[in-house]
């Protein structure tokens, strides 16, 4: 962990994440209620640090219906990270049950599920997730169920390739050697060895689950309003471009912080965890 | 792979909830209407016998009619696909081709240059595209209106001739095509960067100083073009993600492609059409990536020798 804090992207990228996870934990005390509508007429489209006829400051102003941006931003960073967290530990547990049955039973069932992995690994996800979401009723548990169903791939392979190597290994023949039944050495002595890669992987996943679930509640497809997620304010900011910009660039410039920084640190982690990427780091 | 997909798709829609033949006689209609309906869909058939006919049409390319507009689903796929392919391969070529120029210069240079384009590239690579292209048309549209924002041609194309026309079309293509290769050029810089620092300690190229070959026929010869065999094949892979890119980006700029009408085909529930731009869209992929296969063995000699082996 030390190590890891002497890289500046590791520092940025926790910064950021801590700031984001605190402003969405702490949002009632930080912010206004995201959906409080006083007197539209004279409380809309208001800019950045104006106060309102009633006296209340709105650091990043209002949008058209007199509601102020910063707390929708806020209260819209609980659903936006949380329907991202909640996606990426969906993706990872079947990522991993997929990949270690494929990796520890080769035969029949592994070449399936591999078969399996790779057809969807081939697909491209937007358009499967708008198949999916065009079938059910848009709502925010059914964003996590398709951004879970549609982003377990390279999970499961990497959890493959971690456990036929792991196989292999001395440490698991003995465990065989001694009488133990396969799902337990799967379950006690290769998975435990083989999810430092999956940490990596989920972390750069997070990232990539808050835009597409952003960009998903920006088609109309995802959390619906009048509960702010940064999708639907994008969305809701896009027919205010001309008189009310910073309804749509505030939620844009919070989402690209929080995927930068969910990249950088996931790259900062990966260089720690590789000596092979340290080595070319120094040369 | 695409009979996975049609396959998939099949019962994708049988698992949904909801009845087709509710939709299409709509609230009022009485039970017989209903079951009629269901009889004329073939719905009241078994299962296997419903993926047998279904498929044998879809082969056939009798892909059914669009409920939301009423019009054939394969000529309004035939008219969306070649401006989608249109915009994802020229966006394909200039990302590629900018992103390995970006990606060269952070890796041969280093320092500072370095850090910021790694900085600026990292943010590309995050930037959601559909917020992208919002910004752009702000900028370009609305606050130096010297672009438009919407559709691939001007209401009055049909009159225009010669240069005009060409340039009414350009001047189109140009924001939705800026937002997907912006966006494009952050992965590939990453990639090809990484890729050319590998490469720089092989022994290939220790030898290639040493022979006295000047810095720059080094990078390009010995290092570029062995950095670029993985980057290529990452072209393949990186297809999925640049057609689910172009389904926001369609959708912004109202580019006439397949992936808006899918979006509207979502929005409107219009079955037919969605199942039908998902199957061209997974074809799309599959031809890429077959393009994408050639290509490689075309910059690697070592894959076209063990191809020409096996098959001599």
């Amino acid at each position: 962990m030390t190590s890891l804090l002497r890289d500046a992207r590791a520092r940025f990228g926790l910064a950021v994440l801590a700031l984001a996870l605190l402003v969405a934990v702490f949002a009632p005390l930080l912010a206004v209620d995201p959906v409080l509508q006083r007197d539209i007429v004279a409380t809309r489209f208001l800019p950045p640090f104006s106060t309102d006829v009633h006296g209340t400051f709105h650091p990043l102003g209002t949008d058209r219906f007199g509601r102020d941006v910063w707390a929708r931003l806020a209260f819209g960073a609980r659903v936006s990270l949380g329907v991202g967290l909640l996606a990426v530990l969906l993706s990872v547990a079947i990522g991993t049950v997929v990949g270690a049955a494929a990796g520890f039973w080769r035969g029949g069932i592994g070449v399936v599920l591999l078969g399996l992995t790779d057809f969807v690994l081939a697909l491209p996800r937007v358009v499967l997730l708008l198949l999916l979401a065009s079938l059910w009723q848009p709502s925010a548990a059914l964003v996590i169920a398709v951004l879970g169903v549609t982003g377990w791939m390279t999970i499961a392979r990497l959890v493959h390739g971690e456990v036929r190597a792991l196989s292999e290994r001395p440490f698991v023949e003995s465990a065989v050697a001694l009488g133990v039944k396969g799902p337990r050495v799967l379950m006690r002595h290769i998975l435990p060895n083989a999810l430092t890669p999956v940490i990596v992987a989920a972390a750069l996943g997070v990232g990539n689950a808050i835009m597409l679930e952003a960009g998903l509640s920006f088609l109309g497809l995802g959390v619906q309003p009048p509960t702010p997620s940064w999708g639907n304010l994008i969305a809701s900011g896009r027919d205010t471009l001309v008189n009310a910009p910073w309804v749509a660039t505030a939620p844009g410039v919070a989402l690209v912080l929080v995927v930068v920084a969910a990249t950088l640190l996931g790259d900062a982690v990966r260089d720690r965890l590789d000596p092979a990427q340290r080595r070319g780091e120094m040369a | 792979m695409v009979l996975g997909v049609i396959t998939m798709m099949f019962f994708l829609i049988r698992l949904a909830p909801g009845d087709p033949a509710l939709l299409l006689v709509g609230p009022t209609a009485s039970q017989e209407q209903i079951a009629a309906q269901r009889r004329v869909l073939g719905l009241d058939r078994p299962l296997p016998q419903q993926y047998a006919t279904w498929l044998g049409q879809f082969v056939q390319g009798d892909w059914g009619t669009s409920i939301a507009t009423g019009r054939s689903v394969m000529a309004m796929i035939s008219e969306a696909w070649p401006a989608t392919v249109r915009l994802v391969g020229l966006s394909l070529v200039l990302s590629y081709l900018l992103g390995i120029l970006v990606g060269a210069t952070q890796a041969s240079l280093g320092g500072r240059v370095d850090t910021t384009l790694s900085v600026v590239s990292v943010t590309l690579f995050a930037l959601p595209g559909y917020w992208l292209g919002l910004m752009l048309v702000m900028v370009f549209t609305y606050w130096a209106r010297v672009l438009p924002a919407f559709g691939a041609a001007g209401f009055d194309a049909d009159y225009l001739t010669g240069w005009s026309r060409v340039a009414d079309r350009l001047r189109h293509l140009a924001l939705p095509l800026a937002t997907l290769t912006l966006i494009g050029i952050g992965g590939t810089a990453r990639y090809v960067r990484g890729a050319m620092l590998d490469v720089r300690g092989a022994p290939h190229v220790a030898i290639a100083r040493a022979k006295g070959l000047s810095p720059v026929q080094v990078t390009v010869k010995h290092v570029l073009r062995n950095a670029l065999i993985p980057v290529v094949t990452l072209l393949g892979l990186s297809l999925p993600a640049l057609f689910s890119g172009a389904v926001f980006i369609e959708a912004i700029f109202a580019w006439p492609g397949v992936g808006r009408i899918m979006v509207e085909a979502v929005g409107a529930r219009d079955y037919p059409v969605v199942m039908a731009a998902t199957a061209v869209s997974a074809m799309l992929v599959v031809a890429g990536n077959l393009v994408a296969e050639a290509l490689t063995a075309w910059v690697d000699p070592r894959i076209r020798t063990a191809a020409n082996a096996g098959a001599g």
